[in-house]
């Protein structure tokens, strides 16, 4: 059924149907909206047979869904930016002890200094702790793609991360089509852990590995990772299948047979990406452009990117993460999966701490050759006067 | 597509009255968008909302630079929020004044009423958005005053909503005679 | 086992511990040192919990020396469902495990939370707070070894004063832990106003497992924190432990005592009062107090506390110090 709710209500109503046994929360901009909707929910009794705790922080948080999981009930958490590093030791713990826990994060940047707006930065910095993430385009994905991630998560026994811009996608009234209760439950059964705390059925999780095991024991993580791609694609067309929507999946293409240009993305920019380039592809009179949308960014999803790609010359990747000093992430992740192919490769950093993404500067970012790294929008006057004062400092 | 921008302080219901809007519109079978411009929205500082109708899926999220409805809230913050820049060309501006104001904006179709005064009548409240938006019905017929309505419902309950339901109807049918 | 003498009427007074029945929820195979106090007030805990649950129990525990010990692939000495997570979230990680049992409706399981005084006194206590402030049906057994023992003998919260640690070494100018520092988390925990409060050692194993019993039989929040004399980290010989707690009982170093609901509802008192310098002498961390050069009031601020543990917890009974 058709609804127009803020991002953080649709989220919440669609953890709501996946009937989740225990969710936490821990406030944080931007995505306390989120809790608190589901909160409601559970007060308002629309939810039952859950619970749900105010914790004390973000480490109480995934610490009482990691505690939940592993006692057999699925379990569902939120947090941004700042709340995902505080909880980061969970993070990996979380994932090392295959507790299929369902976070959503709010993208957020991350201080110093302090900002509250808007980038990718805290779902980089998550990356490589064994996690899936998938990136939502709009509200309608970022709902979807939490009634596939509970499925994803307890096939895989593997936690999972579905990112939403903070703000953009979290607090903007869109229409959403949210299914019913017995559309999820007929896709999403209960819960059947593998194994958990069961007095009849004592087991130990959690122990120490030495150095004889611990290898073999990452290893089976990455190939819990490879193997993520076939159950997130599979998922994907099930999900498709039954609720008539094309949500999910490992990427997403637009207009990029024939494209000679296409431009990466991930997230909710991936919308002004798409406008700007129908209206370059309207005056240029052809196909020139095209759009690649990377929704699983863990796993990566190599061999698509490569296929979707290959034709291409240029390939430009608009990126909300920098990492300082070496240039675009994910940037550098579609260049080794596009590694041989002779194809160029720019960089556009945008949007970092919320800064404003306009289809003005995306247009004329898309079509100028000279530079392979750029940040948009950035005040080189600004910049000048800064790196001027830096350098008088360090003559005197 | 029509992009309306709505500027405020913090505390008047901006944001509530672009999602009203946004909800309105969804309500006649459009797509509608819905947004603040994300500043720390504390009482009395100057707040913008924005929100998109349109018959089509709306995908781009950048802030409204150019729009074809301006509401102003607060006429105080109209100079330092450049609350008309960009406005298109014959573009409707509605502003929360009981009296004229002079906006020098060409051929721009302005109207001013006492929304707060109608407000503080109505509900007893000096919150003027759903006011504006039965004022913004009737000058611009881009939404219905029984989706207007309806919006007000979804957003409040019980007498409140009786009451500023009423007020946009005021400013609906004043609005409606003097256009 | 029973005894004989006195024609066995002492038969209803004995421990779980003294049981040839006794569940042995932590049983051997693990690599605790010989003579450790935490591993073996870890096993007291257990059992009477498990005793009290009726088999029906879930242990959390922090990272440490018990767990370090008790399960390190491939070995796992609990006979019990037991989790391990971190270092600081164990009473968060508790909270969650007792909240998937009350929603399955399973009340009759009971969740123990355990880790040292390390992951509870310090990186452990926001976690702890909040599992306090929500009042989550769960049992947070502190085993008190007090310092990092399994790092390597650092100085915590719980250090006592004076005492030596790695990060604590007596020197010309400095005497062992800081005397102005340190935290009392059992007050801390009345302080919440949680349902039960209680402190233990392994030097009353009958005391120990009474108090496991009857928190396990309380809903809502309950800590208890044990003594547990380490001999490696205090430097004592290792048949000496259950001695050593003994001898801190007697001369009012650690109290044992009773509160619920924030109030203390009762104590041990000491019988045969001994002077604190008889408990600090057999211990290597004090060491420096005894020196040629060490200053005799240092004892005395030991004694002190000692001193005032017995009047505010009232364990002179009838008598003044």
């Amino acid at each position: 059924m058709l609804y127009q709710l803020e991002g953080s209500q649709a989220v919440a109503r669609a953890i709501a149907l996946c009937r989740p046994e225990v969710v936490c929360a821990y406030p944080i901009t931007p995505q306390t909206h989120i809790v608190e909707g589901v909160g409601e929910l559970v007060r308002n009794g629309q939810l039952k047979n859950c619970q749900y705790l105010n914790v004390e922080s973000e480490m109480g948080a995934i610490s009482v869904a990691i505690g939940s999981e592993a006692a057999g009930v699925r379990s569902y958490t939120a947090t941004s930016s700042q709340g995902l590093l505080y909880m980061m030791e969970a993070v990996y713990n979380a994932s090392g002890l295959e507790l299929p826990i369902v976070m959503t994060l709010g993208n957020r940047a991350i201080g110093s200094p302090l900002n509250i707006w808007n980038d990718h930065t805290d779902a980089m910095s998550a990356r490589d702790a064994g996690w899936l993430m998938m990136f939502a385009e709009n509200n309608q994905e970022a709902a979807d793609l939490h009634i596939q991630a509970f499925k994803i998560a307890e096939t895989l026994k593997c936690p999972i991360m579905v990112c939403m811009d903070g703000f953009i996608l979290t607090h903007a009234y869109e229409k959403v089509d949210l299914p019913e209760q017995e559309e999820v439950d007929e896709f999403l059964p209960p819960y059947k852990p593998a194994f958990s705390l069961d007095p009849e059925s004592p087991c130990a999780i959690g122990a120490m590995v030495p150095t004889t095991e611990f290898m073999e024991v990452r290893y089976l993580a990455h190939l819990r990772q490879l193997e993520a791609k076939t159950v997130i694609e599979r998922i994907g067309k099930e999900f498709g299948a039954k609720f008539k929507r094309n949500s999910g999946g490992l990427i997403r293409t637009y207009h990029t047979e024939g494209a000679e240009t296409v431009i990466v993305a991930m997230g909710s920019v991936l919308g002004s990406i798409k406008d700007t380039v129908d209206d370059l592809n309207q005056t240029s009179g052809g196909n020139k452009y095209g759009v690649m949308s990377v929704v699983s960014y863990r796993p990566f999803p190599d061999e698509q990117i490569r296929e979707a790609l290959k034709n291409a010359k240029r390939v430009i990747v608009v990126e909300k993460a920098f990492a300082l000093g070496r240039g675009g992430i994910l940037s550098r992740e579609i260049e080794l999966a596009l590694k041989g192919l002779d194809i160029e490769i720019i960089t556009v950093v945008a949007g970092l701490g919320g800064r404003v993404i306009t289809k003005t500067m995306l247009a004329e970012a898309f079509q100028q050759t000279k530079n392979k790294l750029i940040f948009l929008g950035l005040r080189e006057d600004v910049i000048q006067q800064e790196y001027k004062t830096v350098l008088d400092e360090r003559r005197a | 597509m029509f992009q309306i921008r709505i500027h405020g302080r913090g505390g008047q219901g901006v944001v509530t009255a672009a999602e009203m809007l946004s909800i309105a519109a969804f309500l006649e079978g459009k797509d509608a968008q819905a947004f603040p411009s994300f500043g720390s929205e504390r009482m009395g500082a100057p707040v913008v909302a924005f929100c998109r109708i349109s018959e089509k899926e709306i995908r781009s999220r950048e802030p409204i630079l150019n729009p074809d409805a301006v509401i102003i809230q607060d006429k105080t913050v109209i100079e330092s929020a450049r609350a008309f820049d960009g406005i298109v060309d014959n573009g409707f501006v509605l502003i929360n004044s009981p009296a004229d104001i002079e906006t020098n904006l060409g051929n721009a179709r302005v109207k001013c009423i006492g929304a707060t005064e109608i407000a503080l009548e109505q509900v007893g409240r000096p919150i003027p958005n759903a006011v504006l938006l039965g004022s913004f019905a009737a000058l611009t017929g881009v939404i219905k005053i029984d989706s207007v309505i309806k919006a007000i419902n979804t957003k409040f309950s019980g007498k409140i909503a009786e009451k500023n339901v009423k007020a946009a109807q005021v400013a609906y049918e004043r609005t409606l005679g003097e256009v | 086992m029973s005894s004989l003498t006195m024609g066995n009427r002492f038969g209803q007074n004995t421990s779980v511990q003294s049981s040839s029945n006794r569940p042995n929820t932590l049983t051997s195979g693990h690599r605790a040192c010989q003579g450790c106090g935490e591993g073996l007030a870890a096993r007291c805990a257990i059992d009477a919990a498990y005793t009290a649950a009726k088999g029906k129990i879930a242990v959390v525990n922090a990272t440490g020396c018990l767990e370090v010990v008790s399960c390190s692939f491939p070995d796992n000495s609990w006979n019990v469902p037991w989790i391990h997570s971190l270092f600081g979230n164990t009473a968060a990680v508790a909270s969650g495990v007792a909240a998937a049992f009350k929603n399955k409706g399973q009340t009759d399981v009971r969740v123990i939370a355990q880790g040292g005084d390390g992951g509870t006194t310090d990186i452990g206590m926001g976690c702890l707070s909040g599992m306090f402030d929500r009042n989550d049906d769960v049992l947070y057994i502190c085993y008190d070894n007090q310092a990092y023992m399994n790092t390597g003998v650092q100085r915590s919260s719980a250090t006592p004063a004076l005492a030596r640690t790695a990060t604590t070494m007596p020197n010309s100018q400095y005497n062992g832990s800081d005397p102005d520092t340190g935290k009392n988390v059992p007050d801390i925990a009345m302080a919440h106003g949680i349902p039960y409060v209680a402190v233990a050692s392994v030097g009353n194993i009958h005391d120990l497992e009474h108090k496991v019993a009857k928190a396990i039989n309380i809903r809502g929040a309950k800590y208890i924190q044990i003594h547990c004399p380490c001999p490696l980290g205090w430097g004592f010989p290792t048949a000496e432990t259950i001695h050593i707690a003994r001898l801190a009982l007697k001369s009012g170093m650690y109290p044992l005592f009773e509160a619920e609901n924030g109030v203390l509802v009762g104590s041990t008192p000491i019988e045969d009062r001994i002077p604190v310098e008889e408990y600090l002498r057999v211990q290597k961390r004090f060491a420096h107090l005894f020196g040629k050069n060490a200053a005799p009031e240092n004892v005395g601020i030991l004694q002190e506390i000692a001193n005032r543990n017995i009047k505010k917890y009232r364990l002179g009974g009838m008598s003044d110090e």
